[in-house]
Formats: structure tokens, C-alpha cells, sequence
């Protein structure tokens, strides 16, 4: 069973790195206009970042 | 005439000379609407209702990014708004909007402070972040928990124990925080609240499963302390995006009452005053399309004034030198100056915000279902898990572990899942197929007020009617369309906007030396003859025949030497509005107008619609007095208003609802707007409120159900704090299930057929 050392830690590190993404897309304002996102990639210009 | 309207070297006629007052308002407002960042540069938001596609946004973006003094601009589709952030405070954001307006957009902007949201937007972000850690924590510590059941024993136990509780005590801090900072503020007021037996069962289950762990016991309960956190963050998270939405979207619709005015200085000049500082005795000027900001007599010009938002009443009035004007009506047709006789929050306007404040502190005492269920459920919770431990106390002798245990697993499963969850779930869907047709909601308890209505009172002008009048019949030539269709473009006046719109595609003619004269009509030239559009006498001056079948007040053409030609005025019903009277009759409701207007308009309305039951003359303070008549009769009154002079009977009613295309005040009065043209909308969103009333109960039920099941096992011990988690957790599923079914079911009435169409046409009433 000392393989769990290994994957407890590791298992937890996911967890914490989806939290992590979910928090970080959150704090830079990616859900303020879901309707925008849907219509901006088809814009080939590319695009800045949310304000 | 030029100089005399405008002074100084402002504007060239009479046209430009109103839209440069007009502009120099908005920037001024503009101005006052920005928000300075930190970084010294300056953030304005506009609201521009036409933006509706993906071609719109590049359109906007690339025309307003690069022009000099735009650090950036960005649009929000879902919101139609633009978020431009300008270099410096001293640049004036007017050229933002005129290149807007070139763009082909019209915007409005959005005073961040009068958003007022930015409290609740934060508490939705903190909510929205608390969920996402409880439910990493949740996944995480079920995890190590499934290993624990399938037979993990000894120093592995002890491990996943040791780490289950590394992360359920950071995250219960965190995420709990909520439930606990309500629970203190209810113990704090000597109330019970739902959340005090939340807090108690999470904190209980900690507490405990954290001594289990160090003593290196087999019974630890972490994950059924973080996933009733899990859960119940759901249900408040749903609570809170749904008032948020709501609010957000009816905020966005143009604004409709003056916050300021130009002041008219020595020597002719113009300065912007804001609401709040405009004085007795100042002279102001209003030019066509500006509301008046407060009470005053005119000391030049003459005009006409739509006063639908003050009086109800439809037609337009003319006014002269000397006339009392009043706060919040429209000016429509020539630049006027006045000398203000009442500070603006003494005017009429002011009355009636202090009328709808009253009335709403009366409804504030409304308590929502949940909350009245939770009063008696707190107590009897707290009760029951007491009584569980003293019982066991006694029966065991003495064992303080295993009553603490039967204790906490009462508490968890009691956990007001229905009261914590399926109330808002149900709010929300209904919310949501509320949306779908058009009808934004405030909040949750207006759809259980909305369910308990059993009379409703309408208002006329602008409700049952569009508030435009229409052109029901013209006498008009063939030769003759073209150049009365250009007079009427000319004007804003609504007899003329719907003239124009009863001639619809026809060419207008080219006409020369056009003016509006302001209370009479508008004069062009066309090949050397004079033409005329307006009230009837004032045209007879130039034709031939008197226009003996044209009325004095009515509303006629004619060239210079030919024969005047009538129109007929009538006023156009709402789309579906008798449909919607007999629904409402048809669901069992009462149903009364009360209208400002004349009594022999309200009764061709009355008789038009087939409502029976009608009051004309009703001033504001008399609508409400009728409300509260119905009300002591024990009648639950739906008010369905729009204009200012029903703010105070919307807010007075047991729930209420208006149209977008109702004055700000009434919008913000009102707990229901509608955006699709059809008056249908309000038997529909009853209907909406009765099923979810319906499915509130039933969810009730079935944790009642539940309850009288688990309990008496709980209690007798035989329900570790681990199946009471998971027989919450079960219970919690089928009551959304259930609330599920509110989802289903299409439009309900054959008037809401959908399509594309109406549903970018609702989707842009709603920016």
C-alpha cells in the first residue's frame, strides 16, 4: 500500500489544479458574457482579454 | 428665431440648436457616469440596446479601439453593454458616443454607483467561489471515504481519516462561512433560522470526526459535513444568480426621468445642473425630446407636452407662455425656457417616489414560504436532536459518545433540504421559462405572491393600449401622401410618428423650408405651394374648403388652395389584450381598470377589452386608495401599470407587473416585466407562479415524507451520521427532480409561437 503515497498527494494535486483553473477563469472575468464567447470565435481577428 | 432659442453661437435653426443641448446633457451625464481606476485612467460603461450579434461586437470594437484616448474598448453581448476605458480623466467620453452614433448605435450611458449591484455581484462571485472549494473538497474527501467503507482498516484508516480532515476543516472555514455569518446574525437577534441547525450539524460532524480521528477511532464523518455544504451552496448559489440576472437586465433599459437640467446663465449661457441642485427661480431651457426636470412656469417659447407619464392621458398638450409645467413630462416639439417654482424633490415626481415608498415598506412584510416553514422547522430540529441526546444519555447511562452520535445524525438528517434547495430550484426554472417568453422576474417570493393574486387591476394608457395612437382611418389623396409623410417624419409629435407609420414604405416627398410650429403642426414648401400638417383649424387657414368634415381639434392635411384632408386618431390596443382579460377570467381572477383618462376613452377601452368593471379620473393617490380597499376586502391585488402615476399603485399591490416599455419608475416599481408586446404575458406568468406554488408544496411534502421516515429510525440510532448524509443527499435529488417537471411543457398559449424572430426581438428589448 505504499503506493498511496504517491497517489494521494497526486489525486489531491488534480483536485487542486481543476479548482485552481475554475478559480482563475473565474477571477479573470471569462463567465461575464457567455453570449460574446460563443459569437467572438468565429471572428478571425483574434481577441484581447476581457476587461 | 434662431438666436433667440439658443443665444451665443449655439446652433444655427431650430433643429440643431435642440440637438445641441440635447448632446451636451448626455456628455454631461456621461461624465459623471465614469469611474476612475486606479491606474489614472477612466472606466465608462454604456448600455447600446441594438448590439445583437457577433457582427455587431467586431463592428464596435474596431471602430472604437485605436481611436486616440481609448486605452480599450469591449462589448458584453449578454448584457449589450460597452465597457470603454478612457486615458484620463479631462477627456471628454462625447466623441465615444458620437462615433457610436455614426457606427449606427445608440447609447445611453450607465451610471456604475445607480447599478447599485456591484454588493450583490461580489456576494454571487463568493458564493459561486465557496461552491467551487466545497465541491473539490466534497469529490476529494468521498474519495478517501469510499476506501474507508469498501474495508480500509488500521494505520491506512487512520491516514485517509488524517487527510480527510486536512482538508474538510480549511474548507469548512472557508466555504461555511456563509451559513455561520447568518446563523450568528439570526442568534444575535434571539431569532432560530435555518442556518443555525446547519451550522450546529457541520460544525458538530467536524468537531467530532476531527477528536475520532487524533484518538485514532473508526467513525469519522467529514464527508458528510462537506458534501451538506456542497449541497446546500447550490441551492443559495441558484437563489442568488437569479435575482442578480434579473436585476441586471431590467437596469439595463434606458432610463426615462431627467437627472439634470441646462441652467440658462447671464448672458445666454448653458450650464448643467443635476437634479438635486436645480433651485426655485432659475431659469431653465428643455428642448424637444428632454423631460422636464422640475416644477416651473414658461417664460419663453411654446411647445407641446406629452404629459402621459404624470396624467396618464394620451394626447399631447399644448402649452404657452405662462403655463405651468410639471416635472416629467416629455417636451415635444419646440425649445422652452422656464423658471422652476418647486425644487425638484418637492415636484410631483418627488410625491409619488414618497407615495411608493410607503407602500412598499407595507409589502416588505411579506414573508417568503420558505422562511415561514423555517420557523417552525428550527425550533423543532434544535428540539428533536436535544431531546435524542438526553434520551440516549439516560438510556445508555451515560455514554456521551454514542448520544452526540444519534444527536448529530438527527441534525444531518433533518438537514431542510426542501426549505435549503428545492425552493430556489424551483424559482429558478420558473424564472427561466419566464425569460424564454420575454418576462423578467425580481426575485422568488414575487412568484409565490403572484400565485396567491386573485384580482387584477389594470391601468390604461400604455398597458391595455400600446400608448402610441394609430391612424385608424385618413381621407387623404393619392398625390397628397408623399408630402404629408415627409411633414410627419419632421416631427416627434406621436400623431405624426404614427402617421408616418401608417403610410409605412412610401416615398416622402422633398420638401423645402420645412418648420414645426409648435402646438399647431408642420408647414413645408413643395413646388412653390405651402403644405400643412396638423390640428385641423390651423390647416383650414391655407385650403379652400374650411374642412367642414374635419373637427376643429382634429388632425388634417391640406395644400395651400386645395382641400383638407382628415385623419382619424384612435388609440391601438395591446397585442392579445382581450385573449388576456379572458384568461385571467378563466383562472379565476377578478379583474378592474383604473385610468387617469376621460370617462368615455376607458369605457370604449373597457368595452374593446370586456372588462367590466371600470374607474376613469383616477389620480395616483386614488389608485392606491382603491388597492387598499380591495385589500382590506381580503382580495390579493396583481396591479398591471407602466406610467409614473402608477409607480405608487405598483408598488401598493400584492405583486405586480409592467410592460418594457413602462417609465424607469415603473419598471423599478413593478416585480414582473414584460418585453414582448403581447399583454398575454401576464396570464402566462400566473400560470408559471401557480405550478411552481404547486411544486413548492409537493417538494414539501415529499420532505415530509422523508422525515417521518427517517427521524424515528435517526433517533432509535440505527442511522449512522454516514447513511443520514446519504439519505439527505437522496432526498435532495428526487425533491429537484421533481421541481424539474416545472421545466417542461412549451409555451403554454397558441399567442406564444416561437421562433427566431421573436426571440431576438425579446432578447433585444432585454438589453
Amino acid at each position: 500500500m505504499n503506493v498511496l503515497i504517491y497517489l494521494i498527494p497526486l489525486a489531491l494535486a488534480l483536485g487542486a489544479l481543476g479548482l485552481g483553473a475554475f478559480l482563475w477563469s473565474m477571477k479573470t472575468g471569462q463567465y461575464q458574457d457567455l453570449d460574446g464567447a460563443a459569437e467572438r470565435i468565429l471572428d478571425e481577428e483574434g481577441d484581447e482579454k476581457p476587461l | 428665431m434662431a438666436g433667440s432659442c439658443c443665444g451665443g453661437d449655439l446652433g444655427v435653426d431650430n433643429a440643431m440648436c435642440s440637438a445641441g443641448i440635447r448632446d451636451f446633457n448626455r456628455v454631461e451625464e456621461l461624465q459623471r457616469a465614469g469611474h476612475a481606476e486606479d491606474d489614472g485612467t477612466v472606466r465608462y460603461v454604456l448600455s447600446v440596446p441594438d448590439i445583437h450579434c457577433g457582427a455587431c461586437i467586431s463592428a464596435i470594437e474596431r471602430g472604437l479601439n485605436g481611436l486616440e484616448g481609448i486605452v480599450s474598448a469591449r462589448v458584453n453581448l449578454s448584457l449589450r453593454r460597452v465597457t470603454v476605458i478612457l486615458d484620463g480623466p479631462d477627456r471628454s467620453p462625447d466623441f465615444v458616443l458620437a462615433r457610436l452614433d455614426q457606427l449606427g448605435y445608440a447609447a445611453t450611458p450607465v451610471d456604475l454607483g445607480d447599478l447599485g449591484n456591484s454588493d450583490e455581484r461580489r456576494k454571487a462571485d463568493r458564493l459561486l467561489k465557496s461552491l467551487a472549494v466545497a465541491g473539490f473538497a466534497a469529490g476529494n474527501i468521498m474519495l478517501l471515504s469510499v476506501s474507508v467503507w469498501s474495508g480500509a482498516s488500521g494505520a491506512t484508516r487512520d491516514l485517509f481519516h488524517l487527510v480527510s480532515g486536512l482538508i474538510a476543516i480549511p474548507v469548512v472555514a472557508y466555504s461555511g462561512q456563509v451559513f455561520f455569518a447568518s446563523a450568528y446574525r439570526a442568534l444575535a437577534a434571539r431569532r432560530l433560522n435555518m442556518d443555525v441547525p446547519i451550522s450546529l450539524a457541520v460544525i458538530l460532524a467536524l468537531a467530532m470526526s476531527v477528536y475520532e480521528s487524533v484518538t485514532g477511532g473508526a467513525e469519522a464523518y467529514f464527508d458528510a459535513a462537506v458534501t451538506l455544504l456542497f449541497f446546500l451552496l447550490i441551492g443559495r448559489y441558484l437563489d442568488q444568480l437569479m435575482r442578480d440576472h434579473a436585476r441586471s437586465a431590467v437596469l439595463g433599459l434606458s432610463r426615462m426621468t431627467a437627472r439634470g437640467g441646462s441652467v440658462v446663465g447671464a448672458g445666454g449661457t448653458l450650464t448643467y445642473v443635476p437634479v438635486d441642485e436645480i433651485e426655485p427661480g432659475m431659469v431653465l431651457r428643455v428642448a424637444p425630446g428632454e423631460r422636464i426636470p422640475a416644477d416651473g412656469r414658461i417664460v419663453k417659447g411654446a411647445s407641446d407636452l406629452d404629459r402621459s407619464l404624470v396624467t396618464g392621458e394620451s394626447a399631447p398638450v399644448s402649452v404657452a407662455l405662462n403655463t405651468d409645467v410639471e416635472a416629467g413630462t416629455l417636451n415635444l416639439t419646440g425649445p422652452i425656457d422656464i423658471t422652476v417654482t418647486r425644487k425638484a424633490d418637492e415636484s410631483f415626481i418627488a410625491e409619488v417616489m414618497q407615495m411608493m415608498e410607503a407602500a412598499e415598506n407595507g409589502r416588505g412584510r411579506y414573508v417568503r414560504i420558505a422562511d415561514r416553514a423555517a420557523r417552525i422547522y428550527a425550533p423543532a430540529v434544535h428540539l428533536l436532536a436535544l431531546f435524542a441526546f438526553l434520551g440516549w444519555m439516560i438510556a445508555t447511562k451515560g455514554d456521551w459518545h454514542a448520544s452526540l452520535y444519534t444527536a448529530i445524525s438527527v441534525l444531518i438528517i433533518t438537514c431542510p433540504c426542501a426549505l435549503g434547495l428545492a425552493v430556489p430550484v424551483v424559482h429558478v426554472i420558473g424564472a427561466a421559462r419566464l425569460f424564454r417568453q420575454g418576462i423578467l422576474m425580481k426575485d422568488g417570493s414575487a412568484l409565490e405572491r403572484l400565485a396567491e393574486a386573485d384580482t387584477a387591476v389594470f391601468d390604461k394608457t400604455g398597458t391595455l393600449t400600446t400608448g402610441t395612437p394609430r391612424i385608424a382611418e385618413a381621407g387623404i389623396a393619392e398625390a397628397d401622401i408623399s408630402a404629408a409623410k415627409a411633414l410627419a417624419l419632421h416631427s416627434i409629435h406621436p400623431a405624426s410618428r404614427a402617421i408616418a407609420a401608417y403610410f409605412g414604405d412610401e416615398p416622402a416627398a422633398d420638401l423645402s423650408e420645412i418648420k414645426e410650429v409648435p402646438g399647431f403642426g408642420v408647414q413645408g414648401v413643395l413646388d412653390g405651394t405651402v403644405v400643412r400638417l396638423g390640428r385641423a383649424d390651423w390647416v383650414g387657414e391655407i385650403a379652400n374648403t374650411a374642412g367642414d368634415a374635419v373637427t376643429g381639434s382634429g388632425l388634417a392635411f391640406a395644400r395651400e388652395g386645395g382641400a383638407a384632408s382628415g385623419f382619424t386618431l384612435s388609440e391601438a390596443l395591446r397585442e392579445g389584450t382581450p385573449e388576456a382579460v379572458y384568461a385571467l377570467g378563466e383562472q379565476g381572477m377578478g379583474i378592474e381598470l383604473l385610468s387617469g383618462d376621460s370617462v368615455a376613452a376607458v369605457r370604449e377601452i373597457a368595452g374593446r377589452v370586456g372588462i367590466e368593471a371600470f374607474r376613469a379620473h383616477a389620480t395616483p393617490a386614488a389608485k392606491i386608495a382603491r388597492i387598499k380597499a380591495l385589500q382590506s376586502e381580503g382580495h390579493r391585488v396583481m396591479m398591471v401599470g407602466d406610467g409614473l402615476n402608477d409607480a405608487p399603485a405598483l408598488a401598493a399591490g400584492h405583486v405586480s407587473m409592467a410592460p418594457a416599455s413602462a417609465s424607469d419608475i415603473g419598471r423599478m416599481a413593478a416585480d414582473f416585466v414584460f418585453t414582448r408586446d403581447t399583454m398575454m404575458s401576464v396570464p402566462f406568468a400566473r400560470e408559471i407562479s401557480i405550478k411552481a406554488g404547486k411544486l413548492v408544496r409537493q417538494n414539501f411534502g415529499l420532505a415530509v415524507l422523508y422525515n417521518i421516515i427517517a427521524v424515528p429510525l435517526a433517533v432509535s440510532g440505527f442511522v449512522t451520521p454516514l447513511i443520514a448524509a446519504l439519505a439527505m443527499s437522496g432526498s435532495s435529488i428526487v425533491v429537484v427532480t421533481n421541481s424539474m417537471r416545472l421545466a417542461r411543457g412549451g409555451s403554454l398559449l397558441p399567442t406564444f409561437k416561437r421562433s427566431k424572430e421573436t426571440a431576438d426581438e425579446s432578447r433585444e428589448a432585454l438589453a
